[in-house]
C-alpha cells in the first residue's frame, strides 16, 4: 500500500499528536507563498477530482481565484452517499485535522474567506470528533482572523446532511446549505461564479482536498512519480462485498483491480467464484470476469465507457443473481431522484416496474428494449448526474450478462433469488 | 411548542439558512422523532418564511419525518451491498422480533421500523443504523441482544 493520504489503520491522531506529526506545518509552509503559485503547482500535480466526476482541480480552483467578489466560499463535499463509499468517513474519522488543514489551504489559494465542511447526516457518530478539531484549530488561530499573522482570515462551519444522495450534487448540496430542499440548479452560472448565496464558490470532496497537502509537501514532481501519466497520486478504494478484507484500500493509481482483490482484499471462496465487480457505487460499471484485469485509472476506465466514479468496489460471487442486483440499484435510484426532471423521475420509476415485471417471470424481449431505450433517454436527457449515472449498472449488465436476464424472461433464475411467481422486492 | 422552537433558533441563529440545523434540533426534541405540524408551523413563524418551505424542506430529506416515530428509529440498509448479503434476512428478523412489518411502529411505541439507502456501512454489511448508532455484520442473535439492550435501558430510565 501507497501512503499519501491515510494514517495507519485504527490510528486516532489528538490535535498535539498531528502538531508534534508536521501537522499545520504544511498550512504554515504554503501561508509563505503566493495563492496563483498554489494553483500552478497543483495543475502541475494533475490532480482529478476524486468525487466521481475527475474534472481537473487546478482547473477548477482557477475558474473561482479568476472572480472577483468581496467575499468567496469553499464547501468540502463530505455527503458520501454512493452506496458502496466510506472513504471519506474514514479520511473524517481517522484525522479530521487533514481534512481541515486541506480546506485552509485551499482557501487561502482561491481567496476564501469562509467554508463549510458538509457532512453526510448518517455520520453523526463522527460529528463531536470533527466539531472538537474546527474548534481547537480556531483556539490555535489556524482558523479565524489573521490566521498566524499572515493577514489571511478564514473560518469553517459544519453542516449536517439530512439524508439525501442528491445532495451529493453540488448545487444540490448548497440549497441544501442554503436551508431548502436538494433540487439541483440550472448550470450556468456555474458554482465557480455563482455558487452559495450567489458568490463564487468552490465545491470539493473530501479525499480530493487531503491530496492538495501530499502535493503541497512533496511538489508536484515527485507526486506525479506517482499513479499513472494521466491519473497521478494514489486513490482510495472502498472494497465491500464478498471478501475476506473489507474497507479503504489507498492504492497508487495503475494497480490492476484483479490484484487489489486477489492480493489485498483476498476472496472468500476461490477467486473464479467472482461473478462481478461494479466500481463506482451504484451508479458504476459492472465488470464482467474477462474485465478483472482492468487498471484502476481514470483513462483505462474511460476507454471502456466507464467511470472510476467515487472509487467504490463491490464484489459479488455466483450467489449473487444479477437482477436481484439491479432492483435493489434501481430501487436506490427510485427513491433518491429528487423529482425534479422527467427522465430521472419516471425513467427510474419504469426501470423499476420492468425489473419487477422480470423476476416475476412475466418479462418480454420487448421489455429488453424498452429498458435499454429508458436508460439511453436517462443517460442524454436527464438534468444532473444522478439521472445521468443512474442507469450506468443497468447497460453495463445489459452488454455483459445479457444471457442471465434472457434466462429470467425464459422464467429461470440460477441462483433462485427471484420468485418467478410475485417477488418481494419492496420489503 | 412555540418556546421549545424558540430556544433552539436562538441558539442555532435566526436566518434561513439554519433552517435545516433548525428542523434537526426540534426533531431531536421530539419523544417521537418526528416534526409535528405545530412544530412546523412554530418553525416558519420563528424564521419568517412560508410554512409551504419548511414543510417541503422537512418532507425532501428522508432523516427528517413529518409522521410519527418510535421512540428508538430502527432504519435498514436496503442498498445493493446490504440487501446482497443477507439484507432481505435482516429485515426478515426485525419484522418478526418486533411483530411490526416496514414503515409501522410497536404498540409500545418503544421502536419503528423502516428502510433506508446506503449509510455508509458497506464494510460491515448487512448494517442498521439505531438513533444515531450504526450496527453492522448483523446476525439473529447480535439483533436480538441490541434490542434487548435499547429495551433495558428504558426500564432502566
Amino acid at each position: 500500500m501507497t501512503n499519501l493520504l491515510f494514517e495507519r489503520p485504527g490510528k486516532l491522531l489528538s490535535f498535539k499528536d498531528y502538531e508534534q506529526a508536521d501537522g499545520f506545518k504544511t498550512l504554515k509552509c504554503v501561508l509563505d507563498k503566493k495563492p496563483q503559485d498554489l494553483i500552478d503547482e497543483i495543475k502541475k500535480a494533475k490532480l482529478l477530482g476524486r468525487g466521481g466526476a475527475g474534472f481537473p482541480v487546478g482547473l477548477k480552483m482557477q475558474f473561482v481565484a479568476d472572480e472577483s467578489s468581496d467575499i468567496k466560499y469553499i464547501i468540502c463535499n463530505a455527503d458520501e452517499g454512493e452506496p458502496g463509499t466510506f472513504k471519506d468517513r474514514e479520511l473524517l474519522r481517522r484525522n479530521p485535522l487533514k481534512v481541515i488543514e486541506a480546506m485552509i489551504i485551499a482557501a487561502y489559494a482561491i481567496g476564501a474567506s469562509k467554508g463549510y465542511l458538509y457532512v453526510r447526516g448518517e455520520y453523526t457518530n463522527i460529528k463531536d470528533h470533527i466539531e472538537a478539531g474546527i474548534k481547537e484549530a480556531r483556539q490555535k488561530n489556524y482558523l479565524g482572523p489573521n490566521i498566524m499573522g499572515t493577514g489571511f482570515s478564514f473560518d469553517l462551519e459544519y453542516r449536517s446532511g439530512v439524508g439525501a444522495y442528491i445532495c451529493g450534487e453540488e448545487t444540490a448540496l448548497i440549497e441544501s446549505i442554503e436551508g431548502r430542499a436538494g433540487d439541483p440548479r440550472q448550470k450556468p452560472p456555474y458554482t465557480a461564479q455563482k455558487g452559495l448565496f450567489n458568490k463564487p464558490t468552490l465545491v470539493h470532496n473530501v479525499e480530493t482536498l487531503v491530496n492538495l497537502l501530499p502535493i503541497m509537501q512533496l511538489g508536484a514532481a515527485t507526486y506525479t512519480t506517482y499513479g499513472t501519466e494521466a491519473s497521478t497520486g494514489t486513490k482510495l478504494f472502498s472494497v465491500s462485498g464478498f471478501v475476506k478484507n473489507k474497507g479503504v484500500f489507498e492504492v497508487a493509481f495503475g494497480l490492476k483491480l484483479s490484484d487489489l482483490i486477489k492480493n489485498q482484499c483476498q476472496t472468500l471462496e476461490a477467486y473464479d467464484t467472482i461473478k462481478f465487480i461494479q466500481v463506482g457505487g451504484s451508479s458504476g460499471v459492472v465488470l464482467p470476469r474477462d474485465l478483472f484485469d482492468i487498471q484502476l485509472s481514470y483513462e483505462a476506465f474511460k476507454a471502456i465507457g466507464a467511470n472510476l466514479g467515487s472509487g467504490a468496489i463491490f464484489v459479488a460471487d455466483e450467489s449473487i443473481c444479477i437482477l436481484d442486483f439491479l432492483k435493489a440499484t434501481a430501487n436506490f435510484f427510485r427513491h433518491e431522484s429528487c423529482g425534479k426532471c422527467t427522465p430521472c423521475r419516471e425513467g427510474n420509476r419504469h426501470i423499476s416496474m420492468i425489473l419487477d415485471k422480470i423476476s416475476q417471470g412475466q418479462g418480454t424481449d420487448k421489455d429488453l428494449g424498452l429498458l435499454k431505450s429508458t436508460c439511453e433517454v436517462m443517460k442524454s436527457a436527464s438534468f444532473c448526474g444522478l439521472g445521468q449515472t443512474a442507469p450506468t449498472a443497468i447497460l453495463s449488465v445489459i452488454k455483459y450478462f445479457k444471457d442471465e436476464l434472457q434466462a429470467h424472461i425464459g422464467g429461470q433464475c440460477y441462483t433462485g433469488a427471484c420468485s418467478m411467481k410475485g417477488g418481494d422486492l419492496h420489503v | 411548542m412555540i418556546t421549545k422552537v424558540e430556544t433552539i433558533v436562538e441558539k442555532i441563529g435566526r436566518s434561513d439558512d439554519k433552517l435545516l440545523e433548525i428542523l434537526i434540533a426540534v426533531q431531536d426534541t421530539s419523544e417521537f422523532n418526528y416534526l409535528s405540524q405545530a412544530s412546523l408551523r412554530a418553525v416558519s413563524q420563528a424564521l419568517d418564511i412560508s410554512l409551504t418551505r419548511v414543510y417541503g424542506t422537512a418532507e425532501f430529506y428522508s432523516m427528517l419525518s413529518t409522521k410519527k416515530r418510535g421512540k428508538h428509529v430502527i432504519q435498514v440498509c436496503n442498498s445493493a451491498p446490504c440487501h446482497l448479503q443477507n439484507g432481505k434476512e435482516v429485515i426478515r428478523i426485525f419484522q418478526e422480533i418486533l411483530g411490526i412489518h416496514m414503515g409501522e411502529i410497536t404498540e409500545d411505541g418503544l421502536f419503528s421500523l423502516e428502510t433506508v439507502s446506503c449509510i455508509g456501512a458497506c464494510d460491515q454489511a448487512p448494517a442498521v443504523r439505531i438513533d444515531k448508532e450504526v450496527y453492522g455484520n448483523l446476525t439473529r442473535s447480535k439483533i436480538f441482544n441490541i434490542l434487548a439492550d435499547l429495551k433495558r435501558g428504558e426500564t432502566h430510565d
